[in-house]
């Protein structure tokens, strides 16, 4: 005999007690500490405060362990912390070529002012699985040199010297911001970059790859990717000067796209742009690349690829809604499933009596 | 009793007043989507954020609370929304449909009346009806704006071309004040009839979508249809198991591994009201029953 639903209170408490066991797991392994995770899984880290958008390291290590290492789910904690956060005011553009470089590389100049600065990455290395890690083993500090204290230039600024780049042009006013206002079509390029910067790290590289294959193709080099700290500002009406809030860690890429030109104006290069939090220079390669394709109106380009799609792309970028709305499936949707089934009973009904009443339609219009 | 370190009922005040100013300018314009700065809040998109956004921000100390997801306070979504406003706003609650001031539902509209002293509250997965017919939103829009609704006539006709009847049987679009064609949430078709002349306000929140719209009280609300295939609220051909009810929507229940099945009330406060209320009012049902 049935017996209506009821406990889902208590078994909702009994799921989230089982859940907190099992995140603990084996209490004989010890716990993993914050500190661990911001140090050995700091590029998870990097990943979500980029995405959550917010730059704290220890929430977003709290929010990895919390989340069991899920990181949709841990980007989804910080954005949730996030979104009661007072808004104190927006601060002076970033300098990104006053970065302390960490690791800086051109694809379009062998070298260039400042040099390549290989820093730490995994570029070269193999990707042989590592045994020795396994088991703590001590680990030497890395070699070091002196810095000859020469400025790293922006690739983009050495091209904009001979005007054989586009200019970036100065927005007037703030910068809107996607999370205190809704987005609506056409969107600007800083909301779109913002979207962007916000978007999930897979998404963006399949959309990226896919201009690469010729869906939306714009003919990228990576000018630069430059991986630093930079210091963030905010002007104090109080003392009317820029006071520094402390540095953050950044990647920038700047990629030179297929140049435009006109009859009345000098062909030279486009610009895609990507910013992010960390050291995250696969999402900053993909927003460059997706900035480009989405300016694809802008500058008069055949349209029509779906990273050129500024609706598309944007209105599915981001993780946290796109994981909620698909899992949100998992809810009980019996009520709308039973009108269904109405429906379709019917229409079964139907049907099969159509068929043992008279014979088949279309045999009949053959005969006729 | 609330959290501490979250404002009542989680929201800030200042999202609250930018939540509110939206709502009026719904109430204004029936119908309408009015965009709106959307929160993430702590429990997923497609899970009720515009629901629970448009709760937090009407919410007051004395208001009284029912949540409901497919017609029951005790699905665990709607345990779990109900539990956020006890946490984070102290409020009562209710199962009682007539003892809330608040109910906020998923998928149904309450079997008993609603009055003036109710605001029903709605979650919305996709708020724009014609979504489906044209999936650009500036495109929507303009259609919007010029009352261009020739597409969904043409939709719901095929329907009918190829099925002999309309195929949408939730979520089913309603003209709303003689002005805008709206998305009534994924409501079973059969509750349709209830957006019509409501004494209680109707607010739908889509917070993963960033629209809000509302049909405010006694509003005229009509199911989209044709004169000779006029709308047909669906209702399984069965009384409730448990109160015997006739003219509630039923939920399909399977019982065991060969088939059994059974129907009982979606609307679960309903069902219970009429057994807790005696056999009398059950009896009267059983009279309609065996009547026919």
């Amino acid at each position: 005999m049935y017996v209506a639903v009821k406990g889902g209170e208590r078994a909702i408490e009994n799921a989230h007690a089982l859940l907190a066991d099992i995140r603990r797991g084996d209490r004989d392994v010890p716990a993993l500490s914050l500190a661990q995770i911001t140090n050995q899984l700091a590029l998870g880290v990097d990943r979500v405060m980029c995405e959550g958008s917010l730059y704290d390291r220890d929430l977003a290590a709290l929010a990895i362990k919390q989340a069991r290492g899920d990181l949709i789910e841990a980007i989804f904690l910080l954005r949730a912390y996030r979104t009661t956060l007072p808004r104190f005011g927006t601060s002076e553009p970033l300098k990104t070529a006053a970065m302390d470089i960490r690791r800086r590389i051109s694809a379009t100049f062998k070298d260039l002012p400042g040099g390549q600065v290989l820093g730490p990455t995994f570029d070269y290395t193999h990707r042989l699985l590592d045994h020795d890690l396994t088991e703590e083993r001590d680990v030497a500090p890395a070699p070091t040199a002196t810095t000859d204290n020469q400025p790293f230039r922006s690739v983009s600024e050495l091209l904009a010297d001979d005007a054989l780049i586009e200019c970036e042009t100065n927005v007037e006013g703030e910068p809107r911001d996607l999370t205190r206002g809704p987005l609506s079509f056409p969107a600007n390029r800083d909301l779109r970059l913002q979207n962007l910067a916000r978007g999930d790290e897979g998404f963006l590289l399949a959309l990226a790859y896919s201009t690469q294959r010729g869906y939306g193709r714009n003919h990228p080099f990576a000018g630069e990717i430059r991986y630093g700290e930079i210091e963030v500002e905010l002007f104090a009406e109080e003392v009317g000067f820029a006071v520094p809030l402390g540095p953050v860690m950044l990647t920038e890429c700047q990629m030179v796209n297929q140049f435009v030109g006109s009859v009345t104006e000098a062909p030279r290069f486009t610009r895609g742009y990507g910013l992010a939090f960390g050291q995250s220079e696969r999402k900053a390669m993909s927003i460059a690349l997706v900035d480009r394709a989405l300016r694809a109106r802008e500058l008069g380009e055949v349209t029509g690829a779906p990273a050129q799609d500024e609706e598309f792309v944007l209105s599915h970028s981001d993780n946290v809604q796109a994981t909620g709305f698909v899992e949100h499936l998992k809810l009980p949707h019996y009520v709308d499933f039973q009108s269904e089934l109405g429906l379709l009973r019917q229409l079964r009904a139907e049907f099969s009596a159509r068929t043992t009443s008279d014979t088949d339609p279309v045999l009949r219009d053959a005969a006729e | 009793m609330t959290t501490p370190g979250y404002n009542f009922a989680y929201l800030d005040e200042q999202t609250k007043r930018m939540i509110r100013r939206a709502i009026l300018k719904a109430i204004a314009i029936p119908g309408y989507q009015v965009p709106f700065a959307s929160r993430e809040m702590p429990m997923p998109y497609g899970w009720g954020t515009g629901g629970v956004q448009l709760t937090a921000s009407i919410l007051g100390p004395d208001d009284v609370l029912k949540v409901i997801d497919q017609g029951s306070d005790d699905t665990t979504n709607a345990v779990s929304i109900r539990k956020f406003f006890v946490k984070t706003a102290g409020v009562r609650t209710t199962t009682v449909t007539s003892e809330a001031t608040v109910v906020q539902t998923r998928h149904r509209i309450p079997e008993t009346p609603l009055t003036e002293q109710q605001i029903l509250v709605y979650q919305v997965p996709i708020p724009e009806p014609l979504r489906f017919l044209e999936p650009r939103e500036t495109e929507q829009r303009r259609m919007h704006a010029l009352s261009e609704y020739g597409l969904m006539h043409v939709k719901l006709y095929e329907d009918i071309a190829r099925h002999g009847h309309i195929a949408t049987t939730y979520a089913y679009p309603v003209k709303v004040d003689s002005r805008y064609v709206m998305d009534p949430s994924p409501i079973p078709k059969f509750d349709n009839p209830k957006l019509n002349d409501c004494a209680a306000l109707q607010l739908f929140g889509a917070g993963r979508e960033k629209r809000i719209y509302a049909i405010p009280p006694y509003t005229q609300v009509v199911s989209l249809d044709f004169e000779d295939h006029p709308f047909e609220p669906y209702r399984q051909d069965a009384a409730c198991a448990l109160c015997q009810a006739t003219d509630s929507y039923l939920d399909e229940v399977i019982t065991d591994d060969r088939g059994t099945r059974m129907f009982v009330c979606s609307d679960t406060d309903f069902c219970e009201m009429r057994r807790a209320n005696g056999p009398d009012k059950v009896a009267v049902e059983h009279a309609n029953v065996t009547r026919e």
